[in-house]
Parts: C-alpha cells; structure tokens; sequence
C-alpha cells in the first residue's frame, strides 16, 4: 500500500493546527477576561478582583505556553510540509505572519513574562497595563492570522504572474483587508471570548461548589455569565449570521457544502437536520424558503447548489455539514446557558443552584469544540482549493518530503500532543483545586455575607 | 535608493542573530542545568530565565516569519529540505517551552527529573541542531535546478556541519554561564564563571578549527571576504568580544562579559553573513541552482510594505524588551510567583 503524501501531509496539518487551536482559543478569551479582573482591580480595588488575577493568571500561563509550543510547529510546517503554496503564495501569505510576529507575539510573550513574574514587584498599575498589553497582543495575533487565513478564503489584492509562476502583491490593504478578514476575525474572536467566559464559569462553578460564600468565584462567575450571553447572542446575531452571508457571496460552494444545498435557485430551503453524505442529506429535515430567506433577505434570492459546480470543484459534504449543524447547536446552547445563568443571578439565586453549577463544570470545553467545528466549516468546505480558485491544495504540498517522512512526523506529533494534552488538563485541574483549597483560608474580605445577593 | 533584497538580507540576518543572543543564553543556562548540584540551584537557572524566556523565543517566530515573507522559496527549500532535523528541532523546542512552566508544578522528585531532564535536552538539541542547519548553509546544500533540496537526513550531518553544530553549543553554553554570572551571587557565581571560561576555551578552539575547515569545505566564502570594509568593521567586535570575555570575567566585569559574548555571537554570525552574500541557499550541485537574496525574493512591493511594519514594530519591540530586563535586574527573587 502506498501513502499518499498530500493525504498525509493533510492529515498532519489539519492534527497540529486543531490541537494548537484549544490554547490560544482559551488563551485569548482569558487574557480578554483577565484583563478586565485587572481593570476591575484597579479600579474598584478590594482584594477579590487581584485574587482573580492571580488565580487565572496562573492558568493563563499554563494554557499560554503549550500554545506557543504548539504554535511554532505551525509556523515551521507552512515550509516543511507545503512548500509549494509558500513559494506560490509568500509575496502575499508571508507578510501577515511576519507581522503577527512583529506586532502581536512579541507584545503578549513579553507583557506576560512581566505580568507573570511582577506581581509584588511592579506598581498596580504596571500589573494592570502587562495585563492589557497581553489581551492586545493576542488580540493583534488574532487578526494577522485569521487575515492570513481569510485570504485564502476570498483572495484580493493580488495578481497571478505567469513568468515568475506566483501570486503577487499588489495591494496590502486589500489582500489583508479582504472580502471576509473583518467579519471573520469579529466572528472568531467573539467565539474566543466565549471560550473564555465559559472557562472562567466553569472554574469559578467549581470553587462555590466546594465554597458557596467564595467571594471570589462570585465575581467571577457573575462578570462570565453576563460578558458571555452578550458574547453568544453577538455570535449568532449578527456575527455568525453575516458570515454566513458572506460566505454565501465569496464562496457559494462552500455555503452549499454546509447547508446541504444540492439543487440550487430560488427559494431555497434550509435543511435543519439529516445525516449528510457527499451526494444528498438522509432524512433532511427541511423548512422551505428559509435558507433564500436568511442569505438574500427573500425568497426569491437564489442559492447556489453543490450540482452547479464540476465535481473536481465541489467540496466535501459530511465533514462542513455536520461540523457546522453541531457548531450552531452548540451556539444556541450557549445562549441558553447564559440566559439562564443572567436570569438567576438576577434573582441572587444562581450559587443555589447546584446542578447548574455542575453543568458550568463540563461546559468548559464545549466553546472550544464549537469554535473547532466552526474551522472544519471553513477550512474543509474550501477543498479543493488552499486558495479558492487559485491552487488546490494537491499541488500545494512540498516535492521533496517522502510520504515516510510525513508519517514519522505524523506519529511524533500525535504522541507529544497526546502527552502535552493529558498534562495540560491535569495541571489545569490541579491548578483550579489548589485555588478551591487557599479560598477557604481566605481572609474575610473574600467571604461574601451568606445572606448576601452578590 | 537602497536596495530592499540587500535590507531584508540584513534583517533576517539582525533577527536571528537576536534570536541567537537572546535565547541564546536561554539554550546554554537550560544545558547547565543538567549539572546543577541540587534542587535549589535548579530552580535558580529556571527563574533566571523565567521572565524573559517566552519573550526571547518570539525572536525566532520572528525570524522564521520574515523569512518566509522576504525570501519564500529559501523558507520553501530550506524548510522541506532539513524536515527530519527541524522535526527533532521541533521536539526539542516543544519540549523545552513546557518544560519551564510544569517543572515547579507538581512536588514529586520523579515530576521534577523528568521535566529536569526535559528540560536540558529541550535545550541541547537545539543548541546543536541550529549550528548544524547554519553549517549546512555555509557548506551548501545539494538544491536541483528546480530549487528543491534533493538529499536526505543524513546528507546535514556531514562532519562540517557537525562541527558547527558543536561550535554552536559551546558558544551558547559559555553565553548562558555569563548570563547566571549576572544573576547568582557566592559560590555558585564562581562556578558559573568557570563554567563561563572552560566554554570559552572550547569555543575559541573549535571557531578556530571551524575556520579552517570553512576555507577548505566553501572556499568561495572568503573569496571577496579581505576586500570588503564591513569584514573588518566586523573584526573589531570579534576581537574585542573573543579577548575581552575572559579578562571581564577575571575582573568580575560580568555584565561586560555577557556584552563580550553577545557582540562575539553577533559578529560572528554578521562576518558569515557576509561571506554568504547575497546567497541564502548556496547549491552544491550547481551554482547557478543557488537562493539569493535576488532570486529568491518576494516583490519589491511586499518587501517595502514588510520594511514600513518592521520599522514600527522592531523599536517598539527593543524599547519594552530594554524595559522587562530593566525591571527584572539583579538576582532572581524566588516568590509564590515563580518556577
């Protein structure tokens, strides 16, 4: 049996860059957090908020350095792997990197390392500045490589030079300002800062449980549960929704590819459910006009279908279908969940109600897997291309790596991974306990009044 | 106007060369460790670097990135090239970072000998790996007249570039003893300097031998070398660097050490730079198969429109990096906050 190395170096990509994913999603939807524990700090003073900073910020540096680990890894593989894309596209692809480089990473790595190792060193509002500076940076880092990654979706400001072979520049305001780099980059960030509002909630679920008079886990879940449902009705409406749309614009077969659509036109359904293969949905579950409704505003707007396109072109069916259905489930889950946590707190009753509590606890990953959905959409439903319509990603991976060679990066990287993941949740969990253990020797300044309704 | 392929030659060149003096010291304080003689004196070579670490490496994210803007098929041909090894690299990296941050987090002898351990040999290969990849440039590497690299693992551990690889070590080794010079008092700094000078000693011995080699593995490299000014402008720090280094740390000078040892550091990858322009990717087969700064460059409007972002960002990055080492001079303090 031979191996394929374009399979192989898919399968590798696809591997390190899901994995890499979980940490800065946690990582930026932290920081964000974290900064506003600091804010808060400096602002209201008191002990709880600079208690929080300490706590997460522990956790934070936990979750922040396997993404750099993992995160070199992808820098590197953009040569190693696909070769061919960097030499087809590196007069436009490169320079967003170098920048996130130069403008983003450098600024979160170094504002952390201050922040991490400061306190008690610094002034306040030096530790209250390191913290804003790393929620800028990962921001900052955020946008250079979602407009990486959103040229490749709806490419712009370029030119394809025949003689030299290559994709080259000729704007950078419009290669980096591309048809879908805001919207995406609102869309994922806002997703972030979900991840992280849901992180921080489950935490801070965890240490009422053990201590429901924690003022600290309060504050905290208080601040999640608030920033959180504005996040998640944000992410369906109008951010998810207007990337939808525009994806139904820049990349037609990509919309169909998610929704089911095979026969295309007007008046088209949206398909709520069924069980996808890459020719028709099983047992679709349909509501008429309603998906002409949602792109174009009415029903007579057309929709284009998979069927319209040659085969060579059309993307697959099951992965974006079933990655985007779980995705916008999973986005309206949050809502519930926030709604009700809003809804409680507003009655002072939410640290009663113990199995919330616990839902909160195993809802902590479920952000990260929505957002992970959320890139199989994009990145499987823009097969076959690397760049839509401009080099598929077969002719993208580099000549002189054997299909050996990839596998024996494959396994390496699925072992280290697999350990680092076993650890991270481990000493995240630990972390979290042995903050659970110190609130209960807290100083009464944390212990909220039991009769309280804060 | 100046030439943009000649600039973004330097500056992929001045961000590896930061790079290498910052994480530099890094590397070598993490392959000391691994001789250190108890706990403690472990956990001092992690908070030494602790604040500055994470920060040091984005200089190779760095370098690494505008490589790939400025020089796409060089990034291309060298990094599919040298797979296996930056595969190891990788590894090695992956596992140094990790390292830092879970060693103090479990109290378990056998948590902290792993991580330990991890932690010297996270640092080692790279210390090596990166000496052996210059030392594949500097020898040339067997590129087709497609551009790709067409040997295989094995074809980069020729005996030159080993060499290099070793010369590598020692020289992040002895910046690393001068960096715990800096920042332990007593006993242990008087270990760390003859840990500094016995690295030096190594060092100097194997650039010497590495020199020789050099002018019989790639003569080309010294062809135009006596010619040009910036060789010796490039000299005068070599030299200063090199003899100033033990002399400083006789007379306790250690921060004029560690300044020694970061200017030998960038004057010698300055003096190799300038013996490879414009190549970035010499070939073996053919000459004519080689990267240059010339062939093998993005357009001249993606190398202006990266030159305006460097130019913001790299003072910016300068000012608040001075900024952190300012804050945390002086000796370590071991707090809740540290490894």
């Amino acid at each position: 049996m031979t191996l394929d190395p374009v399979f192989l170096a898919r399968i590798q990509f696809a591997f390190t860059v899901g994995f890499h994913f979980i940490f800065p999603a946690l990582s930026v939807g932290l920081a964000l957090l974290l900064a506003a524990f600091e804010t808060l700090a400096l602002r209201k003073g008191g002990d709880a908020y600079a208690e929080l900073g300490r706590r997460f910020g522990k956790l934070l540096a936990i979750t922040f350095v396997v993404g750099v680990a993992t995160g070199i890894t992808m820098e590197f593989q953009f040569g190693t792997n696909w070769a061919q894309y960097s030499r087809f596209v590196g007069d436009i692809f490169g320079a967003p990197l170098a920048a996130e480089a130069l403008l983003a990473f450098f600024v979160e790595s170094t504002f952390l390392g201050l922040y991490m190792f400061g306190r008690g060193r610094i002034s306040k509002r030096l530790q209250w500045f390191s913290a804003l500076m790393v929620a800028c940076g990962a921001t900052m880092s955020a946008f250079w490589i979602i407009a990486a990654n959103s040229w490749q979706q709806t490419p712009a400001g370029y030119v394809f030079n025949p003689a030299t072979g290559r994709a080259e520049l000729t704007s950078f305001l419009q290669a980096v300002f591309n048809p879908s780099t805001l919207i995406r980059f609102l869309h994922t960030m806002d997703a972030l800062l979900i991840c992280g509002c849901f992180f921080v909630a489950g935490v801070a679920a965890y240490w009422l449980l053990r201590d429901r008079n924690s003022l600290v886990a309060r504050k905290a879940l208080r601040l999640a549960m608030i920033v959180g449902l504005i996040a998640s009705v944000l992410e369906l409406f109008p951010f998810g929704h207007e990337h939808a749309r525009q994806v139904g614009v820049h990349q037609p077969e990509k919309l169909a590819a998610f929704e089911g659509l095979f026969e295309g036109g007007p008046n088209a359904p949206l398909t709520v459910m069924g069980i996808p293969t890459n020719d028709r949905i099983i047992g679709a579950v349909r509501v008429p006009y309603l998906l002409s409704m949602l792109v174009h505003f009415r029903p007579s707007g057309i929709v284009h279908g998979l069927n319209e396109y040659p085969p060579e072109d059309r993307p697959p069916v099951v992965l974006p279908f079933a990655a985007f259905h779980v995705m916008v489930s999973l986005g309206m889950l949050f809502i519930l969940v926030t709604a009700f946590g809003a809804y409680r707190l507003r009655g002072g009753r939410l640290y009663e109600d113990t199995w919330f509590l616990r839902l909160l606890i195993f809802a902590i990953p479920l952000p990260v897997i929505a957002a992970e959905a959320g890139w199989i959409v994009a990145e499987v439903g823009r097969q076959p291309w690397i760049v839509y319509h401009l080099l598929r990603t077969k002719d993208a991976v580099s000549a002189s790596v054997s299909a050996g060679e990839i596998l024996f990066s494959l396994i390496l990287f699925f072992a280290i991974y697999a350990l680092l993941f076993v650890l991270y949740v481990y000493l995240i969990c630990r972390a979290v306990k042995e903050a659970a253990a110190e609130s209960t020797a807290m100083p009464s300044e944390l212990q909220s009044d039991p009769r309280s309704k804060i | 106007m100046i030439d943009l392929n000649a600039i973004w030659y330097i500056l992929v060149g001045v961000l590896f060369t930061g790079y290498a003096i910052l994480d530099g010291f890094d590397l070598g304080v993490g392959v000391l460790s691994m001789f250190a003689r108890n706990e403690d004196e472990r956990r001092l070579h992690l908070n030494a670097i602790g604040p500055f670490w994470d920060g040091n490496e984005v200089w190779l994210v760095a370098g690494g990135g505008a490589l790939f803007a400025a020089f796409p098929p060089v990034y291309a041909t060298v990094f599919s090239g040298f797979y296996i090894a930056f595969m190891l690299l990788l590894a090695a990296l992956i596992f140094r970072a990790v390292s830092i941050e879970f060693y103090g987090k479990v109290d378990s002898p056998a948590w902290r000998s792993v991580w330990g351990w991890a932690f010297g040999i996270g640092s080692l290969l790279p210390a090596i790996l990166f000496g052996v990849a210059f030392g594949n440039i500097l020898r040339g590497l067997p590129i087709d007249h497609r551009g790709e690299f067409v040997g295989s693992f094995f074809t980069l551990l020729n005996p030159y570039a080993l060499l290099i690889g070793v010369l590598s070590l020692a020289m992040f080794i002895m910046h690393g003893a001068a960096f715990l010079t800096m920042k332990t008092e007593g006993e242990i700094r008087d270990r760390m300097s003859k840990w500094a000078v016995r690295a030096w000693v190594v060092f100097a011995l194997l650039y010497i031998a590495a020199t020789f080699f050099s002018m019989r593995v790639s003569p080309h490299l010294f062809r135009d070398l006596t010619t040009n000014v910036f060789f010796y402008l490039a000299l005068i720090p070599l030299a200063i660097g090199i003899a100033g280094f033990p002399a400083a740390l006789s007379a306790r000078k250690y921060l004029a050490a560690f300044a020694a040892s970061a200017a030998t550091i960038a004057s010698m990858i300055a003096l190799s730079g300038l013996s490879l322009f414009p190549w970035l990717a010499p070939s073996r087969i053919n000459p004519g198969f080689s990267l240059s700064a010339y062939n093998a460059s993005s357009t001249p409007k993606t190398l202006g429109v990266m030159l305006i972002i460097a130019l913001i960002g790299m003072p910016l990055v300068l000012l608040y990096t001075a900024f952190v080492y300012w804050i945390f001079r002086g000796k370590p303090q071991s707090s809740h906050e540290s490894y």
